[in-house]
């Protein structure tokens, strides 16, 4: 059994029922990629993974325990979770901000030890943010931002690691070189690592694992080349289009259908 | 693994930065100047330097009477005061993130004001007023939580909770106000303002007390908490704060403090809103400058009671904090507006 699962799970704000029946399983050391269209409930099932949000019914095991009965602070030194939108407080810096990953880790005797020291230094080592420690967070840019707040997920040091929609706001560029930097962390590092996507091209080349969910429920799951087929991106997003191999890297690659009208034209 | 940029350590950048041990030390020194000053002050004016021997019992019987005796418990009553509002603000600032949730502006001091002055208008001692504060104070946190229900309380909904309690508050105090006779009034109207006369050691002890009681409550167990909170709650939830039971001990604990300071003074106004934001401001620092807002919140209000000891005629120190307040205020109004936050 894989050390993060959610079996039978009801997930519902108030009465608001998002998802019923919903089990999906993450595998030991896997870049899983969650995609699907806005609002079926991608960030809702990673809040639900990472304990923020209670299940109405079902459990989420981690390392075989309800991870509602583990203490919160036992679970964060195992499981982090990168939100969609996080603020960083006015006027922090990044070395401060880097370090509040340490939290788990601390506590009223024991506020900064050599060991945090390290981390923390290698984690903005990692993600080059280093030669930002004393910039202000507020006057980055938004791909560095990106980077901080990796940066204190990782020091947080969980062998699990959520993060949701980490490429968003990004230009093209930006969104590469975080998603180069999840999968380094994943093959060097041997982090699990679990992120919802938005462009399945990417989804595609870095998943190990993709899920794909529509509705609330799991549409499919498995390697992107089973899963990312033309017939699942019409069922799930009602995008007609072609899937051909990535000439860069072999993996599927999405291919929107063109308009009609356009195609006629062409055609014509 | 080094990088060449990283010659200083961690460590040195991410514990309390200096600049806010700058503006703690410089503001609680400060105060007690200011302090020294008014305790000189009146109708046997005593110089510092006596002021000070005297206070180290070097000064003769009838400074030690008029200092030690007379003046001191008033000092005191006014440091503390303003050391509970600030924390109580800070707290309040921090749950909230936005520097407008102060206790003022959520219905705490007025829950406190309406229910200290059923008492004075029913005719009860002054013992009954202040528990009646403490309680009042409580029982409209207890209101905000409930209103507030299971989505915790953040942001502009408790914002407007507050405001909404507030206002029901406040009609409650006028129409107490209607039904008293005149000296009735008068006593609940001073008490209103916020004042500092007659202040003895029966206001300062139950006061010091409780902040002696709270103020590590606060600063060891919440306040590395409500840092991290300031990043959002699933942000904070995320790295293992136990964000429900904080912001509930967090809030009850901020309660209590601002609720106690009105029942020594009265509901002082808008310290709570400014010592805090203006300590931020200063510092600089993320969080909630929770110490910084203590030396602050002692600052003010011992600097308002020097004002108002200097104003032609004596004023309640809740005018001049009034007259400070609604004047920051404004400009405050005026900033967040320009930031685009309002
Ligand atoms: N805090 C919340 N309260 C109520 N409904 C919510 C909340 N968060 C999300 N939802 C709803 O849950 C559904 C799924 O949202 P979400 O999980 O954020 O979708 P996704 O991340 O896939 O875009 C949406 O219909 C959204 O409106
Ligand atoms: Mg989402």
């Amino acid at each position: 059994m894989s050390r993060l699962s959610g079996t039978g799970m009801t997930l519902a704000y108030d009465k608001r029922v998002i998802a019923e029946e919903l089990s999906v399983d993450i595998p030991d050391d896997s870049f899983t990629v969650i995609i699907g269209p806005n609002a079926c409930g991608k960030s809702t099932l990673l809040r639900a993974l990472s304990r923020l949000l209670k299940p109405a019914a079902g459990t989420v095991l981690l390392d075989g325990k309800d991870v509602h009965s583990v203490p919160t602070r036992q679970v964060a030194k195992t499981l982090g979770l990168l939100p969609q939108s996080s603020t960083a407080p006015d006027g922090i810096t990044v070395a401060e901000l880097v370090a509040r990953g340490r939290y788990p880790h601390q506590s009223l005797i024991r506020r900064w030890s050599a060991q945090d020291e390290q981390v923390v230094t290698e984690s903005m080592a990692a993600t080059h943010v280093g030669d930002l420690a004393d910039r202000n967070v507020d006057e980055l840019s938004g791909g560095q931002r990106q980077r901080v707040w990796l940066a204190m997920a990782l020091a947080q040091q969980t062998p699990l690691l959520l993060l949701d929609e980490p490429t968003t706001y990004l230009d093209i560029a930006h969104q590469i070189e975080v998603l180069d930097l999840c999968a380094e962390l994943h093959e060097t590092q041997g982090r699990t690592l679990v992120a919802v996507l938005h462009d399945l091209n990417h989804a595609a080349r870095y998943a190990t694992h993709l899920i794909a969910m529509r509705d609330g429920k799991i549409a499919k799951t498995g390697p992107p080349g089973e899963v990312l087929t033309a017939e699942l991106v019409e069922d799930v997003f009602g995008l007609p289009c072609r899937v051909i191999d990535d000439p860069e890297t072999g993996t599927p690659l999405v291919v929107p259908a063109a308009r009609k009208r356009a195609q006629t034209a062409a055609a014509g | 693994m080094t990088t060449l940029t990283l010659e200083k350590t961690v460590g040195s950048r991410v514990g309390v930065r200096p600049r806010a041990v700058v503006v703690g030390v410089v503001a609680a020194l400060l105060a007690a100047a200011i302090a020294v000053l008014t305790l000189g002050t009146g109708e046997f004016p005593i110089p510092p330097a006596d002021v000070v021997k005297t206070l180290f019992g070097q000064g003769t019987a009838a400074q030690d009477f008029i200092v030690n005796e007379l003046r001191l418990p008033r000092v005191i009553t006014a440091i503390l005061v303003g050391m509970a509002l600030a924390a109580g603000g800070a707290v309040f600032q921090s749950l909230v993130r936005n520097p407008l949730g102060s206790p003022d502006v959520l219905g705490i001091t007025n829950g406190a004001s309406t229910a200290a002055l059923t008492v004075v208008i029913l005719g009860g001692s002054s013992t009954q007023l202040s528990l009646a504060a403490v309680a009042g104070g409580l029982g409209a946190a207890v209101l905000i939580q409930l209103v507030g229900g299971k989505h915790g309380l953040h942001g502009y909904r408790f914002i407007l909770v507050g405001i909404g309690m507030s206002a029901i508050f406040t009609g409650i105090s006028g129409y107490l106000l209607t039904r008293g006779v005149q000296m009735e009034n008068a006593r609940a109207l001073l008490w209103l303002t916020g004042s500092l006369d007659g202040r003895d050691w029966q206001q300062a002890g139950p006061l010091l007390g409780v902040l002696v009681l709270t103020l590590p409550i606060l600063l060891l167990a919440c306040g590395p908490g409500l840092r991290i909170l300031e990043m959002g709650d699933d942000s904070a939830a995320a790295l293992g704060v136990p964000v429900k039971a904080l912001r509930t001990t967090a809030l009850f604990t901020a309660t209590l403090l601002v609720a106690c300071a009105a029942a020594a003074a009265g509901p002082v106004a808008f310290v709570a809103l400014i010592a805090p934001h203006l300590a931020k401001k200063i510092t600089r620092a993320p969080g909630p400058n929770l110490v910084p807002a203590l030396a602050m919140g002692a600052l003010l209000l011992v600097g308002a009671d020097w004002i108002a000891q200097h104003t032609p005629r004596v004023l309640p120190v809740g005018v001049v904090t009034g007259a400070i307040g609604g004047a920051y205020l404004v400009w405050l109004l005026t900033m967040e507006r320009r930031a685009g936050r309002i």
